[in-house]
């Protein structure tokens, strides 16, 4: 018999970003008894590194600015894949989450009345993003972080999760050890809320952090859930390249919302070059009518240089591809001859302050170089618009894990609102599902011993490999077979080279004691990883076209009566293994049609 | 171009432990972070360290380097000399848990000791107006990462483990004068600060001021004022009357 300690609740969220944390505020306030469960220390999530903003039609800086136009560039910026009640209801809810945040105690930038100051970002067609300089992530963070800590939310952080229980259909809990100790525990829940985030450490060069095991995704895969869109990947434009020891890490969309271009080798704004039709009615296409755009929106067309982001990271990687690349292989990103020094401290503090330390470059007076990083991803766990609900039973999912409101591409900004919004939709199911249950399920210990067993295998194998060679070779294959431009005989070796980790996986040893022994926390990672990893991979094969951040060599464009109207869905099959089907969108009602037609 | 370095690495736990070298390879642009997780995939893998954004933000990966309180993703190898033996140890101030990794739960519990923000009632249209140089020291607390390399290098606490209980330390001083200069929070908490937060010890050393990555000016904005407030208060009633009715 294992030892483990129990807990009961009414609802367990997992995750502590942003999503998470509004997710525990909503339930708890509800009345529901919450626990709030994260991998890292309260405060150190993912959101925390949001640097932009987050989007919001508050219409501060642009009257004209409201629900409806923030709605049809997201579809748009999806290229149209999005859930579009999803998509719906973030347009509608972001003001009134923005403004609780500031009622919260956050502190917004502001315009000269004294409201908040909304900043240009890619694919908005107004300046919608609320921002602080260049850290929203760590306000929004902060602000939620303080309030829930008055609210009688029981936190478990450095405790992981490694899977979830089922009792029948229905989920019943979790099985997570604290990281510190390697200690167990069971949680029996009446429900059960997901808001792990995203999956960018399959890949070798990303901004994401080492929690980005994609390990939501994977639980609820685990658990029966379906999962939509694995093959809609975001790679972000720009990433800074050099040093190696930096090469990913975020360099911020904000840059060019606030005067920042994109040149290359030859000194050319080249995304004048990269226009596609499908945004060619609103883009800039002279120097003169882009530069001019900043101030005066009505009388000119956004430039270029915020098309949305699958189209500029494509764009840097032809350039690239022609030789017209910085000397470390990406572009350059330039601020230094457009804005002034003091403006530039003032709006980007913490991208001065990185490339200063981190690269030795002053961009106030050099330019930036930058190239693609993994960045997001869209596709995640399928979920109700309105209750966030899996498809199974108990389940609920917001934030990056979950799937549908960004369709094939995610817009700047639109993560952080997306987290509040669902994230608050979520708690409120999973508190509403929590009330209607009679009592949480006992945990049934054969279940528990299975999944434990599992768990310390890796301890047995004392002498086997180690984890960390198959993450780094699970990576470049990512990166190599299923990254920004893609094709099929590559995604097919993707996945028999996926199948062979696996093996390798499934033998992994580790040593040393079970506290806070990352090799071990590595080892168990590495399950979520090659699921998600998998995932993404066929996903990809099977869309034979191109749509957003799913980029394919031998289907190049999209195919609209073929693909443009189904989701591609992944679920585990009765033999265990995983399989690919696709499910037609939900249909659009006429009314949000007509938005579109013009 | 690589290199190899001399790292003196402390492992061990709460019982016992000891300093243990390692000779690595280190290329261009690296950080002390980086060194620390290539000993950790070739090397020994399970060294424990708190890592997560590499980019400064997130303020997990605090350490002491040859004995200076810095996050390791921000500390570039190439401040060292050459073959210089590097040493890397946790934070003094909190009990281990295993090798680069400490309990830093008392920072968790004071947090939960400082009353919520209480605002005002908004506008007639439900937000708020505030003007952007009414904020700007507000926002200059808020860029904290509570890292807690400050806290750390305060000697109330770190030389004298028993004042905890009484001294919510230099973070907790931040996020007080944060609220206290809030222009829209109405809560009261300058007797918290000056009671149970224990202000009062603070000798304005300066030295969170100096480790704080973020360069908040901890001592001159937040906590001089906050004495100066607390002060006012318990020290000067009248003049503590006349700036609640004309004004801050
Ligand atoms: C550098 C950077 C800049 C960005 N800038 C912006 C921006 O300006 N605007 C914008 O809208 N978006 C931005 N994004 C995207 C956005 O920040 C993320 O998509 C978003 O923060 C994800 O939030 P989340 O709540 O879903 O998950 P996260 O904030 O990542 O939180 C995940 C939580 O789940 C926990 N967790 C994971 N697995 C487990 C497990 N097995 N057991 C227990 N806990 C677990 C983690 O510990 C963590 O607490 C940016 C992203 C990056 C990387
Ligand atoms: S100035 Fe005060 S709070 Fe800061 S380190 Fe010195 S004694 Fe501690
Ligand atoms: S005030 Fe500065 S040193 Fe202290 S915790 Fe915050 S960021 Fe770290
Ligand atoms: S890892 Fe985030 S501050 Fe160092």
């Amino acid at each position: 018999m294992v030892e483990y300690e129990r807990h009961d609740y009414d609802v367990i969220v997992i995750g502590a970003g942003g999503a998470g944390l509004r997710a525990a505020i909503e339930a708890s306030a509800q009345g529901a008894r919450t626990a709030l469960i994260c991998k890292s220390l309260l405060g150190k999530a993912h959101t925390v590194m949001a640097e932009g903003g987050i989007a919001a039609a508050l219409g501060n800086v642009w009257p004209q600015d409201n629900w409806r136009v923030h709605f049809r560039d997201t579809m748009r910026g999806g290229k149209m894949l999005n859930n579009w009640r999803m998509a719906q209801l973030h347009a509608q809810e972001a003001p009134d989450r923005v403004n609780e945040l500031e009622q919260w105690g956050a502190l917004f930038d502001r315009t000269d009345d004294g409201r908040i100051l909304q900043r240009d970002f890619g694919g908005h067609r107004y300046a919608r993003l609320a921002h602080v300089g260049d850290r929203t992530g760590l306000e929004l963070i902060r602000t939620l972080q303080q309030h829930a800590v008055h609210n009688g939310i029981d936190v478990f952080m450095e405790c992981t999760v490694s899977r979830l229980l089922k009792d029948g259909d229905r989920v019943s809990g979790a099985v997570a050890y604290w990281r510190e100790s390697g200690n167990l525990l069971v949680f029996n829940a009446k429900s059960t809320v997901l808001a792990t985030g995203g999956t960018g450490k399959a890949f070798a060069v990303t901004s994401n952090s080492w929690e980005y095991t994609g390990d939501g995704h994977a639980l609820a895969y685990w658990a029966g859930a379906e999962l939509i869109d694995m093959e809609c990947v975001q790679f972000h434009p720009t990433g800074m390249v050099w040093p190696p020891s930096v090469r990913g890490i975020l360099v911020t969309e904000g840059v060019r919302g606030d005067g920042g271009t994109l040149r290359n080798s030859d000194g050319e704004r080249f995304m004048f070059d990269y226009i596609p039709d499908f945004f060619a009615a609103e883009t800039a296409d002279s120097i003169e009518e882009a530069d001019a755009w900043y101030e005066d929106k009505e009388n000119n067309r956004r430039t270029p240089d915020l098309l949305p982001r699958d189209e500029v990271a494509r764009a840097i990687n032809s350039e690239v591809k022609a030789g017209r690349g910085s000397p470390h292989g990406g572009v350059f990103l330039d601020i230094a001859s457009r804005r002034s020094t003091e403006y530039i401290r003032r709006r980007l503090p913490s991208m001065y302050h990185q490339f200063k330390q981190l690269a030795d470059v002053d961009i106030t007076a050099q330019p930036m170089e930058v190239g693609p990083t993994m960045h997001y991803i869209m596709g995640g766990i399928r979920v109700d618009a309105d209750t966030a609900a899996t498809t199974v039973a108990g389940l609920y999912a917001a934030g990056e894990c979950a799937g549908g409101m960004h369709g094939a591409n995610r817009l700047g900004g639109n993560s952080l609102s997306d987290l509040v919004v669902f994230g608050r939709r979520a708690g409120l199911g999973a508190a509403e599902d929590a009330a209607a249950q009679a009592s949480a399920r006992e945990a049934d210990d054969a279940q528990v011993e299975e999944i434990v067993a599992e768990m310390r295998a890796p301890f047995e194998r004392d002498g086997a490999e180690g984890p960390y060679d198959i993450q780094r070779d699970l990576q470049e294959t990512m990166h190599n077979l299923v990254g920004i431009i893609r094709t099929e005989s590559e995604l097919i070796e993707a996945r028999e080279r996926i199948d062979a980790y696996k093996g390798r996986a499934a033998n992994v040893g580790v040593y040393g004691h079970q506290q806070y022994n990352p090799g071990w926390h590595l080892a168990m990672d590495l399950q979520a990883l090659l699921t998600v990893s998998e995932a993404t991979a066929r996903a990809a094969n099977v869309r034979q076209e191109s749509r957003g951040g799913h980029t394919r060599d031998d289907y190049p464009g999209p195919n609209d009566a073929e693909w443009g109207n189904k989701n591609v869905v992944i679920r585990q099959g009765a033999d265990g293994e995983m399989e690919v089907t696709t499910s037609p969108l939900p249909e659009m009602p006429a009314e949000l049609q007509e938005l579109f037609e013009e | 171009m690589s290199e190899t370095a001399n790292m003196r690495v402390f492992r061990g736990d709460a019982e016992s432990g000891d300093w243990q070298d390692y000779s690595v390879e280190v290329e261009e642009g690296q950080v002390v972070l980086d060194v620390i997780h290539r000993i950790q995939a070739t090397q020994a893998p399970d060294l424990a360290v708190r890592w997560n954004c590499k980019a400064g933000k997130c303020g997990s990966c605090s350490a002491e380097i040859n004995g200076e309180p810095r996050l390791m993703c921000m500390t570039r190898m190439n401040l060292f000399e050459p073959g210089e033996q590097i040493t890397v140890a946790p934070m003094k101030t909190w009990p281990l848990i295993r090798d680069l990794v400490t309990d830093v739960s008392f920072n968790y519990e004071v947090a939960r000791t400082i009353p919520a923000f209480k605002p005002r009632a908004p506008e007639a249209d439900g937000t708020y107006r505030m003007m952007q140089e009414d904020i700007e020291r507000g926002q200059e607390f808020r860029k904290c990462i509570e890292c807690f390399l400050c806290q750390n290098v305060c000697h109330v606490i770190r030389d004298h483990p028993e004042n905890k209980p009484e001294f919510a330390g230099p973070r907790f001083f931040v996020r007080l004068a944060e609220l206290e200069m809030h222009p829209l929070d109405t809560e009261d908490r300058l007797e918290l600060a000056r009671k149970d937060a224990g202000v009062g010890y603070c000798n304005i050393t300066k030295c969170c001021t100096e480790v704080c990555p973020e360069e908040i000016h901890i001592t001159d904005n937040a906590i001089i004022p906050l004495k100066e407030r607390v002060a006012d208060r318990y020290f000067d009633p009248i003049r503590w009357l006349g700036s609640k009715l004309f004004g801050r």
